[in-house]
Formats: structure tokens, C-alpha cells, sequence
């Protein structure tokens, strides 16, 4: 009982006092805004990055059999996106956030855009594959009965391939951006307070690092095991509608 | 070989994967009306040869015309004129999303700018006719393979294609379904629809076709009418590939 009573008051002292706190709640705002920023960039990113990537093994075929400038712009594009998908993958996210924030936007004064802008970036590549594992799981009789019906590439790939990836792809999507939001934690690295630099904050005030850390580690875990289970409900209602 | 009147004319059409080639310069031509029938071997080209006629495959080589206008000129929009040709493909390939009235009216809608009012009722005239006007609301997999068929077909219609191509449409199929796809090609054909079927059914080549197409080895063996083809073949290939399948 002592302990519990114990631990409580160091809770009081290292939290409480001084409204300290409000450091946890400005962190994990950052760290919502940094996540659902740098998704939203992925997604962007993702989304043209695999439409490139895609168009150019269907159709590399044909358009190489046609000769011309189609093939030449297409194998451009999509040799663009290997290198891109190469070096945002093949480098740690920590270093390539430092490289964002000291070199590319030195004169930056606000860590948190270029925290977007970073985990943007390096999310864009993982979503770029998982979109193209999704358009290419979709059955290639499904485009070509949408091409033989007269629809052009686009029109075949919106209204018929897009909607059907999305069905394979969104638990995959899901938990990629539960990946990103801790992957987030090491925006401390460009002077931004989240999560765990406001825990980490904290305990240098108070020289005590059991209460913040184990509270920043409690928050990530809650949050995680929060849209995990969005995640299970989401694919339970994606399998329903499987007749 | 050209005359006036046709629809679909084939020039030299030759169609390498990789290094194998697979057509080998094929020339033909289908007559406005006619029904065309391709039978041969597997492996022999003929899928292929279909499937070129609205450039799924891209010729290596060759010209296709259709409507006189060269389809294979890379100026040409392709997705115009496949507008006008209708394809049924042995997978079906109906869209899994898609009600079955949401399949048929879709392209309609989209390409020729129809109004939904006019699709929908134009799609359920034709389901009606294929006698599956009551699974209009009814998803893909809800539908047996036969009746899948039946809708692929009528969907392709609801273009108003001027030609139909077939690739294998009963291939897929239990054999107790085929009856019921074959049925709704054989009341098209008798509609007057343009038609070329690939297919393995031999009774029915006979009595659909106004002309059958022996393709062997990438080449047109013989052709001729179903009369000839079944009842006195002359190409040895041709001799040979009727006594296995007969």
C-alpha cells in the first residue's frame, strides 16, 4: 500500500507541480499534428508514386512495341521513383528528419513543418508499395475488361482497379500509420517537442525518469492498442461485405 | 481480298512474347453480319489473334482496320473505337464491386454520356431478354458462372457494339451452364450481330458460324465454311485436330 502511496506522490511531484503536464498535452499534439500531417503527404505521395509505378509495368509492353516518347517520359518516371523509393527506405528516418531540418531547411525556425515534411516523405515510400501491392493483387482481367468496354487507362484504373485496391489495402494502410505515430517519437532530434521529447523534458526538470517515460510510454501504448482495434473492426466490416 | 464491305480487316498480323512468336502474319477480314468462328489447338494463336483484333495485345507487326480506319496507327484513339467492339472473356471479368445494373450502365454512362434513367432501362431491357432481370440488384458472386456469362455478354451490348468478340466464353463454365451462354450468343448471331468466337465447342461452331478459321502454329491452316471445315477438312493439321476433338 506504501508503494502505491509512494508512487503517487512522486506521480504529484513529477507531473503535477508546475502544471508540468501541459508538456505531455502540447507533446502529444505535436504528435498528432506531425503523424496526421505526414500521412496525408504519404498518401499523396504514395498515390502518384504507384500510379507511376504500376502504369509503367502494364503498359512497358505495349509501349515499347509502339516506340515514341510515351515509353522514353514513363521509364524516366518510374526509374525516378525507384531511386526515390531506394533512398527513403534504404536510410534511418531520424537521419534523414536531421538532414530535412540542418540542411535542406536550414533557416527553418519551426521544427514541426519539417517534421511533416520528413516522415512524409519517408512514410510516401512505404505507401507507394503497399498502393502498388494493392493495384497489383487486383486481377489484370478486371483492367482489361474495363479497357475492352472503351475506358482509358485512368478512367479503367478509377473506376474499376482503384476501388477494389482500396479494399485490400486499408488494413495494410492502418497500420502504417500506427508505425508512423511512433516513428514520430524521434522529432525530438529537431528541436520539437513531442510525446517523448516532453517526457524526456520533464524528467531533466525533475531529475526523475521513471514517472515520464513510463507516462510517455503508456500514452504511445494506449493510442496504439486504440487503432489497432479500429484496425481489427475495420477488416471484420471489409470481410462482410465479401459475399 | 478487300471488299466493301468489311468490318474488321486483318493485314499481315504478326505477334511475338519475347522471343516466341506467336503469330506469324495472318490476314483475314470479317464481313459486316458474319459470324466468324476460330477454333484450334491450344497454344495455336488463336486467343492471341482475338485479342489483338481490339488491341489488348499490341501487334508486333501488321495492320488491323476497322471500319477502315487503321486501329494499330498509334495516332488512332483506341479507346473509341473499342467502344464499338464488344469483348466476353472466359473469366467473365465482371466487376465484383458492381451491382449487375451498376456494371452494365457504368460505361454507358461515363463514355457515351447517357443519361442513368436511360442505361438502367436500356441494361434492363437486355437483362430481360437474358432472363435475369430480377438479379439487376444482385452482386457478381451472388450469380452462378452461366448466369455471370449471361450478364458479361449483355453488358458488353449496352454499348451497342457493331462487332462482339468471344474468347472461349463457356471454357469457364460447368458443363450443364453452357447451354444457357451459348443460347443468348446463338439468338445474337441470329440478330445479325458481327461476331468472332473462339471457342472449343465443336457442335456448336457448326451450327453458329458462317465461317470457320483453322489457326495452327500461328498461321491460318484453312478456313472456309462450317460445311467444309467439319465435313471435308483438307489441311492434315486441320484432320488431325478434328479427330481429337470430335
Amino acid at each position: 500500500m506504501n508503494y502505491f502511496i509512494d508512487l503517487w506522490n512522486s506521480f504529484y511531484h513529477v507531473m503535477i507541480e508546475g502544471n508540468r503536464y501541459n508538456f505531455m498535452i502540447s507533446g502529444l499534439k505535436n504528435t498528432f499534428i506531425i503523424t496526421f500531417g505526414a500521412l496525408a503527404i504519404g498518401v499523396v505521395i504514395g498515390i502518384i508514386v504507384a500510379a507511376i509505378r504500376t502504369s509503367f509495368d502494364k503498359n512497358k509492353e505495349s509501349l515499347r512495341t509502339r516506340k515514341g516518347f510515351g515509353y522514353f517520359s514513363l521509364s524516366f518516371l518510374n526509374s525516378v521513383c525507384k531511386i526515390y523509393l531506394t533512398i527513403a527506405r534504404g536510410t534511418p528516418v531520424v537521419v534523414q528528419l536531421m538532414i530535412s531540418y540542418f540542411i535542406i531547411f536550414a533557416s527553418a525556425d519551426d521544427g514541426v513543418p519539417v517534421a511533416i515534411f520528413a516522415f512524409g516523405i519517408n512514410s510516401g515510400a512505404y505507401v507507394a508499395e503497399i498502393f502498388r501491392s494493392g493495384i497489383m493483387s487486383v486481377d489484370n482481367g478486371q483492367f482489361e475488361a474495363g479497357r475492352s468496354l472503351g475506358f482509358n487507362y485512368l478512367q479503367t484504373m478509377w473506376h474499376i482497379v482503384i476501388p477494389q485496391m482500396f479494399k485490400v489495402v486499408l488494413p495494410t494502410l492502418c497500420n502504417e500509420f500506427i508505425a508512423l505515430l511512433k516513428e514520430t517519437s524521434v522529432a525530438g532530434y529537431v528541436g520539437v517537442i513531442d510525446l517523448t521529447k516532453a517526457g524526456n523534458t520533464i524528467a531533466g526538470r525533475t531529475f526523475s525518469y521513471f514517472i515520464p517515460l513510463l507516462s510517455v510510454a503508456a500514452i504511445y501504448l494506449i493510442l496504439v492498442m486504440i487503432l489497432t482495434w479500429l484496425v481489427s473492426l475495420l477488416e471484420r466490416r471489409l470481410r462482410k461485405s465479401d459475399h | 481480298m478487300t471488299t466493301k464491305n468489311a468490318l474488321i480487316r486483318v493485314e499481315n498480323l504478326v505477334k511475338n512474347f519475347g522471343e516466341i512468336e506467336v503469330l506469324k502474319g495472318i490476314n483475314s477480314e470479317i464481313t459486316r453480319g458474319e459470324v466468324v468462328v476460330i477454333i484450334g489447338a491450344s497454344g495455336s494463336g488463336k486467343s492471341t489473334f482475338l485479342r489483338c483484333l481490339n488491341l489488348l495485345e499490341y501487334p508486333t507487326d501488321g495492320n488491323i482496320f476497322f471500319n477502315d480506319v487503321n486501329i494499330t496507327d498509334p495516332k488512332t484513339d483506341i479507346n473509341l473505337h473499342r467502344q464499338k467492339m464488344g469483348m466476353v472473356f472466359q473469366q467473365f471479368n465482371l466487376f465484383p464491386h458492381m451491382t449487375i445494373l451498376k456494371n452494365m450502365t457504368l460505361a454507358p454512362v461515363k463514355l457515351l454520356k447517357m443519361s442513368k434513367q436511360d442505361a438502367e432501362k436500356k441494361a434492363m431491357a437486355l437483362l430481360q431478354k437474358v432472363g435475369l432481370a430480377d438479379r439487376a440488384n444482385a452482386y457478381p458472386s451472388q450469380l452462378s458462372g452461366g448466369q455471370k456469362q449471361r450478364v458479361a455478354i449483355v453488358r458488353a451490348l449496352c454499348m451497342d457494339p457493331e462487332v462482339m468478340l468471344f474468347d472461349e466464353p463457356t471454357s469457364a463454365l460447368d458443363p450443364e451452364m453452357v447451354g444457357e451462354v451459348l443460347g443468348v450468343i446463338k439468338d445474337l448471331a441470329a440478330s445479325g450481330m458481327t461476331m468472332a468466337i473462339v471457342t472449343h465447342e465443336m457442335g456448336f461452331a457448326r451450327e453458329v458460324a458462317d465461317r470457320v478459321i483453322f489457326i495452327d502454329e500461328g498461321v491460318i491452316a484453312e478456313e472456309g465454311s462450317p460445311e467444309e471445315i467439319f465435313g471435308n477438312p483438307k489441311c492434315p493439321r486441320l484432320q488431325e485436330f478434328l479427330s481429337k476433338v470430335l
